[in-house]
């Protein structure tokens, strides 16, 4: 195949830059985090296995440019079936972490399905909307099939039990769902329908102590002792960072370990107390800028397939951070959910730069069509 | 036409992604106005709260469950304990504040600083355990100097108090502090380093019905760590408490029975295997473990002959000496090798393959039938019907009477004895049985080991027509408003696989044993009522066929094991024992009072003076 000059002349240097600058700014709230109150010698070892995953990221979102994101298209049940395998590969040899099982272990690196899942799902869900998809919007029937595509892998996550990543495939499948329009008829009934089974589920189909749990996910304050107390931590953390920040490396809250999860889902809490609301509104511009920036491809790749496919990418990259964010500031139910590119965690990084890289790739190739 | 198809796709697609963009704006601009609220409105009193540091979280312990016996006596119960702890943050100088407090409480300063530095780097805004359960005096001698004490305070602690010491100590069991590895197993969720957990026994075996949930506060505190206000309680739940099958005046009975004695005792309800007594001696003192035994102690418990750490009613394997003869007996009758009419005569020994199997009456019993070779205890018929049922029949019999199997119950290291077969020989020692030892078993001697417990639950189905119960410690257990959280039923673990007419005749025999004139407990013998029972005399040592010790020359240690196994009344039986003394010489003379003594006390019919003379038996 002859390299074809039109795609580095297309090649999307605006979404390379946003980035790389989220990246940056996230390592140097990860180094606030882990290297404050830290009394080994040189750097944390979480933090250099950090820019060991970042550069792996990098690496992985190179890869994905180098092949016609239309045989996405073509590949997608075998992507899917793959992933729905080591899902269920999970269930049988998974190991334990945290309460719950979902990492793999092959040839020596732990995957986590789970993740994965996310990209192959909303391949699926880009091929099978590109066929269907027209102006009136997608009738019950045609609903069926991505129904159960979604479905199957979201009631393995749950059961891992994984609620967080389970949640967050729900929440893709139907951002794409709405974007490629559903007849009005259909969302109504659907609607009307969850509105009935939810409380008899309620109701008839749960257990005191697995009710309490929603209540508590729902209401941290309902936990005083654990979720409630993070997040009133979370809140002083954040409050008290005002509008300039106590300064890189200054944060009282964070030096004295008073948040168990600030280097992962609560790193915000860091970043708003050394940086303070400029440096938060910052985070917040370049996040929306990106996201603006997805959405853009979405509308200016000429085929059907690719405009799917980067509204998915980009509503994965949006729901994470809306949700962590929410969170964090005692908005949002807590669960499991890292901020994309500044949270620690090698699943988290690699399956964002997939998505990146599928991004860019879909840029540069916007005028294929067909 | 293709254009124009294109052209609308791509107005559609406009649309589309402007709504979306829409969403996300506003959802944008929500985040940033709540990072407004809690940076710039709310963010002085945040600030201030980060500045003192002065949220935390307070944990309250859950108080552990109670233990009763079966008639709602409280054996078990917690004190509170006054545990001297240090917050480092508020502490200003520590060496200053602890050299202080050591020479106030008189404890030394470096065993203080040890304390410290155990609890490694961690927060410190994190109270540390300086010194558990202080004294009344010492508290008094804090409190006075509380404000020259920075960082130093007082918290108040459940702490488990045995009512009783050394009372069913094994049965209770004891606590023990959680250690790391357990934590980290996961198995325990709700308990935190500090925590005790149950180490033994019963506190133990029902740990998730103790344990209870624990609580905690969020406070507010000043600058000296003083707790300002409470912010939010999540209350602690307490445990269930537990409602035991013992009986504890018989309990404390058959511990002073025992008192100086190594050994054990276990009475069971036979109508359904309730353990109203379980004795091991000597025994320890729960209370000495509570926050962590000294290493004196100990050693004391490690070194002691007696082996106050094992409980030997279920973990002591001992040879079941002529206790056995019931159950070869009912083998023999089942496999019809013996009946009701078969005598053996008995010259005092029996002569196998050129060697003399003695009889433990030298002069020998005479003509007998089968109940008067078990109220007679006569080695002679026993040795002749084992060796035509055989060593494989035999052990058959023997673990369908429950032996050489642990029984179940719901104590942890329970031992299950040993019942040999020709088989089990091979495998051992690659050696083939010889039918010289088959003689050996039939009377309880050889490899044969069984646990006390194993011989109580075999005679109590002896008493009550044939049904092995798994022994049953706990029958009930409520929760703190007194609700019913679980009824632990009786269990059937099986049956003596003998008929009825079997059983009346071996039943027949444990009457004569202590109302027939001739019989070898004849010396426990009440008027009021009939007991049925059986002597053993185990040998520690071996002898020599027919040589015999002088008693008094002889070590202790070489001294026989003395069993009693009985039931009561004989007619309709109520309780089921099994007494074995360590080295108590002659199961009629040291072990069948012990039993007497116990029957007499749970049928209301002890009188004040009683004393039993016995005759020696084999």
């Amino acid at each position: 195949m002859m390299f074809d000059r039109r795609l580095l002349e297309h090649f999307d240097w605006g979404l390379l830059l946003m980035v790389l600058l989220i990246s940056f700014c996230g390592l140097i709230v990860l180094y606030s985090a882990v290297m404050a109150g830290w009394q080994g010698h040189g750097l944390h070892s979480l933090f250099e296995r950090q820019l060991i995953w970042m550069g792996g990221g990098f690496v992985v979102m190179t890869g994905v440019l180098f092949f016609d994101f239309r045989h996405l298209n073509k590949l997608n049940l075998v992507i899917y079936g793959v992933c729905a395998g080591l899902l269920i590969g999970v269930l049988f040899f998974g190991q334990s972490g945290g309460g719950s099982q979902r990492w793999l272990s092959l040839g020596g690196i732990s995957i986590q399905p789970s993740e994965l899942m996310k990209i192959a799902l909303i391949i699926s869900l880009a091929s099978i909307y590109a066929a269907t998809v027209s102006p009136e919007g997608l009738s019950f029937r045609q609903l069926l099939k991505p129904a159960v595509i979604c479905l199957i892998p979201v009631g393995l996550i749950v059961n891992q039990p994984d609620l967080g990543t389970g949640l967050m495939l729900l929440l893709i499948a139907g951002s794409i769902t709405v974007f490629v329009k559903v007849e009005k008829k259909v969302l109504l009934i659907l609607a009307g329908l969850s509105g009935c089974i939810v409380p008899v589920v309620w109701f008839f189909g749960l257990k005191a102590y697995q009710k309490a749990r929603i209540l508590t996910f729902l209401d941290p304050d309902r936990d005083p002792l654990g979720t409630g107390y993070h997040i009133i931590q979370s809140k002083i953390a954040i409050g008290s960072g005002m509008i300039t920040g106590k300064g890189f490396l200054q944060g009282t809250q964070n030096a004295l370990a008073f948040l168990p999860e600030q280097h992962t889902d609560f790193i915000l809490s860091v970043l708003a107390e050394e940086w303070g609301l400029v440096g938060c509104a910052v985070l917040l511009v370049l996040y929306f800028l990106l996201i603006s920036w997805g959405l853009n491809i979405a509308y200016n790749c000429r085929n059907m397939f690719g405009s799917i496919l980067a509204f998915g990418i980009t509503s994965m990259i949006f729901w994470q951070i809306f949700i962590n964010i929410g969170m964090v500031m005692g908005l949002m139910p807590v669960v499991g959910m890292p901020l994309p590119l500044v949270s620690y965690g090698g699943s988290s990084v690699i399956t964002n730069m997939v998505g990146f890289g599928i991004l860019l790739n879909i840029s540069m190739r916007r005028f294929y069509t067909g | 036409m293709v254009e124009l198809q294109r052209n609308k796709e791509r107005d559609w697609m406009k649309q589309r992604v402007m709504v979306a963009s829409l969403c996300v704006l506003i959802v944008f601009i929500m985040l940033f106005l709540r990072l407004v609220y809690l940076q710039l409105i709310k963010g002085e009193e945040y600030r201030r709260l980060s500045e003192t540091n002065c949220v935390r979280l307070k944990s309250i312990k859950p108080s552990r469950g109670l233990i009763f016996d079966r008639y709602g006596e409280l054996l078990v119960d917690n004190r509170p304990a006054f545990d001297l702890v240090i917050v480092l943050e508020d502490a200003g100088s520590v060496p200053d504040t602890i050299s202080f407090l050591s020479s106030l409480i008189d404890e030394p300063y470096v065993d203080l600083m040890e304390q410290i530095q155990k609890a490694g780097v961690g927060a410190v805004y994190k109270p540390i355990i300086l010194k558990k359960d202080i004294s009344r005096d010492q508290l008094a001698i804090v409190e006075a100097h509380k404000f020259d004490l920075p960082g130093i305070y007082v918290e108040i602690e459940p702490t488990r108090h045995y009512i009783h010491p050394k009372t069913a100590a094994h049965l209770l069991g004891y606590l023990g502090e959680v250690n790391k590895k357990e934590l980290e197993s996961g198995h325990f969720p709700l308990l935190r380093a500090g925590d005790q957990i149950g180490r033994y026994g019963v506190e133990k075996s029902f740990e998730s019905y103790l344990q209870g949930r624990r609580g905690g506060r969020q406070v507010e505190v000043d600058a000296n760590g003083r707790v300002v206000q409470v912010l939010k309680t999540v209350d602690p739940e307490p445990g269930n408490d537990l409602h035991l099958t013992l009986d504890l005046p018989l309990q404390q009975l058959a511990q002073d029975l025992l008192k100086g004695r190594d050994g054990a005792v276990v009475a069971l309800d036979p109508s359904n295997g309730d353990v109203l007594v379980m004795v091991s001696s000597p025994a320890f003192d729960q209370n000495d473990f509570i926050g962590g035994i000294s290493n004196n102690k100990w050693r004391a418990l490690m070194e002691n002959p007696g082996r106050p750490m094992i409980n030997k009613a279920i973990q002591g394997e001992y040879p079941p000496a002529s206790t056995y003869k019931i159950l070869t007996a009912i083998a023999g009758l089942e496999e019809k090798q013996i009946d009701s009419r078969t005598t053996t005569f008995c010259p005092g020994f029996y002569t196998f393959r050129g060697r003399r199997y003695h009889c433990w009456r030298k002069h020998g019993h005479g003509r007998l039938n089968v109940v008067e070779a078990i109220s007679q205890s006569c080695d002679v018929f026993f040795y002749l019907a084992g060796e035509k049922i055989g060593v494989d029949a035999l052990a058959q019999y023997a673990r369908g009477c429950g032996l050489g199997r642990p029984t179940g119950i719901d104590l942890d290291h329970e031992r299950q004895g040993l019942i040999p077969t020709s088989a089990w020989k091979r495998e051992r020692f690659n050696e083939a049985w010889y039918p010289g030892e088959t003689l050996s078993i039939s009377i309880g001697q050889g490899f044969n080991l069984v646990t006390p417990l194993q011989m109580a639950v075999f005679t109590a189905a002896v008493a009550n027509g044939g049904t092995l119960f798994r022994p049953r410690v706990v029958s009930t257990v409520k929760d703190v408003h007194g609700q019913v959280v679980a009824d632990l039923e009786p269990e059937i673990i099986g049956g003596i696989p003998a008929g009825q007419i079997t059983l009346d005749l071996v039943s027949k025999g444990m009457v004569d044993v202590v109302q027939g004139d001739r019989g070898t407990a004849r010396s426990i013998r009440i008027k009021q009522i009939q007991m049925a029972g059986k002597t053993g005399t185990a040998q520690v040592f071996s002898r020599k066929t027919g040589e015999k010790f002088d008693s008094e020359n002889q070590v202790r240690t070489l001294q026989d094991h003395a069993w009693f196994v009985c039931y009561a009344p004989a007619q309709n039986p109520v309780i089921a024992l099994s007494v074995i003394i360590e080295h108590g010489e002659h199961g009629s003379s040291a072990a069948a009072p012990v039993a007497g003594t116990l029957v007499k006390k749970y049928l209301g019919l002890l009188e004040p003076e009683q004393t039993a003379d016995a005759a020696p038996e084999g």
